[in-house]
């Protein structure tokens, strides 16, 4: 994705990738210990916006993310943060990015107010500004009068927002969220979700969520970027990934064979799913056809749905094992 | 990327363009943070109960001496000795602050909030550090300023017994200052072992303690040079034998010279460069345990 734009005045640390690229990864790859390879030769560049990292546990994106604060030094391959390079320059990239971690990280005796201000100081913010900073925080990610309560008596729901309030209080350019729905119940997670969309959409912030639950980063994401056991699924705008794939779904009780056969010979891209017959769906001519060469075949119809496919369901076949 | 102007009733997302601090003042902060947890500070009651209890002893031992002195005129202990005397309960300190520093920390798992920041790794144990070492040498220090102050007060020889007093005050204070760095980074590296924090006060008070008998058995080997070098093996004794080699008389009052001699011999330079390498040490050892915590 848009690759080749090179920045005339701050040059990209990788020639092929332009100054507007959020996080770029070449041929990246990270073992431990020479044994365990956590990501294996992975080439992703993306855009800003809210990018959905989706793999299964184990997968490799919270050692991606660590390679993106410079927390890990990656074996081999190159990889950029905001322009900059973390493995040189770690101070730079985390002064601009916020980080959620997915498990537990809050001191159980301090209260919410105090330990975002105490964090934003870390961060290089004067006093006043990191209090100022941390309500504003805090407020924004829905805590109120909770904020002067010890951390230790917050549900999990609670717990998470202090997480990504800490992340926000020095106001990133990026923030990555690892698993930010971990734990939380079905009404928690779309508030977080929501929460992460108008993160992206109205702070203007860039997001990268990881999360192993496909349906839930789908919902909110501009990017998605799949890996599974180190190595990259696809990375695409979800756009261009359901887009294309509306299909027809056709069911005959008999006569399969002879259906696919005679909508080949109509030009229309057949592909055998068990029983069914899935069809791209081009325009409403493509029901015609099909209802046609059904009628002209007499067969009996069980069914003709119309079906958009899943992001999951692009994944499917490539990791058999996982899901 | 910034929020529109002129928007009144709704404040939303403002972006920030001031300053950012740099490594330095970060570092400031992260220090003072840690010299505010270790007297409780911020924290609940519970928390400041058990390091101003050490305080108001240490303090209350201080206001006593002086109290004698001003009184009968007898020094009951040098501003160096007060630090020597007061070791049990220096160590009781480090056992419960250490914890509070780090090992609450490495269990909250709060470390990966710190180490997505700017600031270098090795900021988070040096400010650490640096705040228990001021935690510990305001504990021995202050006490000390007490006794000044109550004997400048009550001097018979004007400003010239006002000189004195200061000149005995501040070799206390550089032996207090001793005291607080091998302390600290023991005290902080056997904490930094683990998150729990009773297994770190525990482990801290050990290491203190259990050495103690090593040098009891050393002293009564039948070896000289072995008796001399005993207190090298805890670090109590060895502050003790530095403090002994290099303050002398202010520490060891009575037959001084003697005294000396048949704790340490002549090996109060070997004392001075073991504590110099214990702190580097623990120091060193902090530091690599912090770089392989940080990229969990």
């Amino acid at each position: 994705m848009d690759r080749g734009r090179g920045g005339p005045h701050d040059a990209p640390l990788l020639p092929t990738l332009g100054c507007v690229t959020l996080i770029a990864t070449e041929s990246l790859t990270k073992t431990y210990g020479g044994v365990v390879t956590a990501l294996a030769d992975l080439t992703v560049a993306v855009e800003p916006g809210i990018i959905g990292l989706v793999g299964a546990n184990g997968a490799g994106k919270s050692t991606l993310i660590k390679i993106l604060l410079g927390l890990l030094t990656p074996t081999s391959g190159r990889v950029q943060v905001l322009g900059l390079d973390p493995t040189t320059d770690s101070a730079a990239v985390r002064a601009r990015v916020g980080y959620m971690p997915e498990h537990e990280a809050l001191p159980p005796d301090l209260t919410a107010a105090e330990l975002v201000t105490h964090l934003g100081r870390i961060s290089g913010l004067p006093r006043t500004v990191a209090r100022e900073r941390a309500s504003e925080a805090l407020r924004h990610v829905g805590l109120y009068e909770e904020r002067y309560r010890p951390v230790g008596g917050y549900s999990t729901g609670m717990k998470q927002r202090v997480k990504l309030a800490q992340a926000l209080v020095h106001d990133p350019d990026l923030l990555l969220l690892d698993e930010p729905t971990n734990g939380l119940d079905p009404a928690g997670r779309d508030a977080m979700l929501a929460l992460v969309h108008r993160i992206g959409t109205e702070f203007g912030i860039s997001v990268l969520v990881c999360s192993h639950l496909l349906g839930e980063v789908e919902r909110i994401c501009d990017t998605l970027i799949a890996i599974d056991g180190g190595r990259l699924l696809r990375a695409d705008h979800i756009s261009a990934m359901t887009t294309s794939t509306d299909v027809l779904a056709v069911e005959v009780s008999e006569g399969t064979d002879d259906l696919a056969a005679r909508l080949s010979a109509l030009q229309l891209p057949v592909t055998r799913d068990g029983r069914l017959l899935l069809v791209p769906l081009a325009d409403d001519a493509t029901y015609d056809l099909i209802l046609g060469a059904v009628a002209e075949l007499d067969l009996p119809l069980h069914r003709l749905d119309q079906r958009r496919h899943r992001v999951a369901e692009l994944f499917a076949t490539r990791e058999p094992s996982h899901v | 990327m910034s929020e529109p102007t002129g928007v009144i009733h709704d404040i939303g997302y403002q972006r920030y363009t001031g300053p950012r601090l740099g490594r330095r003042q970060v570092f400031g902060a992260l220090y003072l943070h840690g010299l505010r947890t270790a007297f409780g500070l911020g924290r609940s009651a519970k928390a400041k109960i058990f390091p101003w209890l050490v305080v108001a002893i240490v303090t209350v031992v201080a206001a006593g001496v002086t109290a004698v002195r001003s009184q009968i005129g007898e020094v009951v202990m040098t501003y160096a000795q007060f630090a020597d005397n007061m070791s049990w309960l220096v160590i009781f300190f480090a056992a419960v602050v250490a914890p509070e520093l780090v090992s609450r920390d490495l269990r909250s798992g709060v470390l990966p909030l710190y180490f997505s920041r700017p600031m270098p790794r090795s900021d988070y144990p040096l400010a650490k550090l640096l705040a228990m070492i001021t935690a510990l040498w305001l504990l021995l220090g202050a006490p000390q300023l007490v006794m000044f102050l109550g004997a400048a007060f009550t001097t018979g020889d004007g400003m010239n017994g006002v000189w004195n007093e200061l000149l005995d005050l501040l070799p206390g204070l550089l032996y207090a200052g001793l005291w607080a760095a091998v302390f600290a980074s023991i005290g902080l590296l056997v904490a930094s072992l683990t998150g729990k924090r009773a297994f770190a006060a525990g482990g801290v008070v050990a290491v203190f303690l259990m050495t103690t008998p090593i040098v009891g058995t050393l002293s009564i080997m039948p070896s000289q040079t072995l008796n001399e070098l005993a207190g090298l093996a805890s670090p109590s004794t060895l502050v003790q034998g530095v403090g002994a080699w290099s303050l002398g008389d202010l520490l060891i009052t009575g037959d001084a010279a003697e005294a000396t001699h048949s704790l340490i011999g002549d090996f109060g330079p070997v004392y001075a460069v073991a504590a110099v390498l214990l702190i580097a040490g623990c120091v060193t050892l902090l530091l690599a345990r912090y770089r392989k915590v940080a990229t969990r």
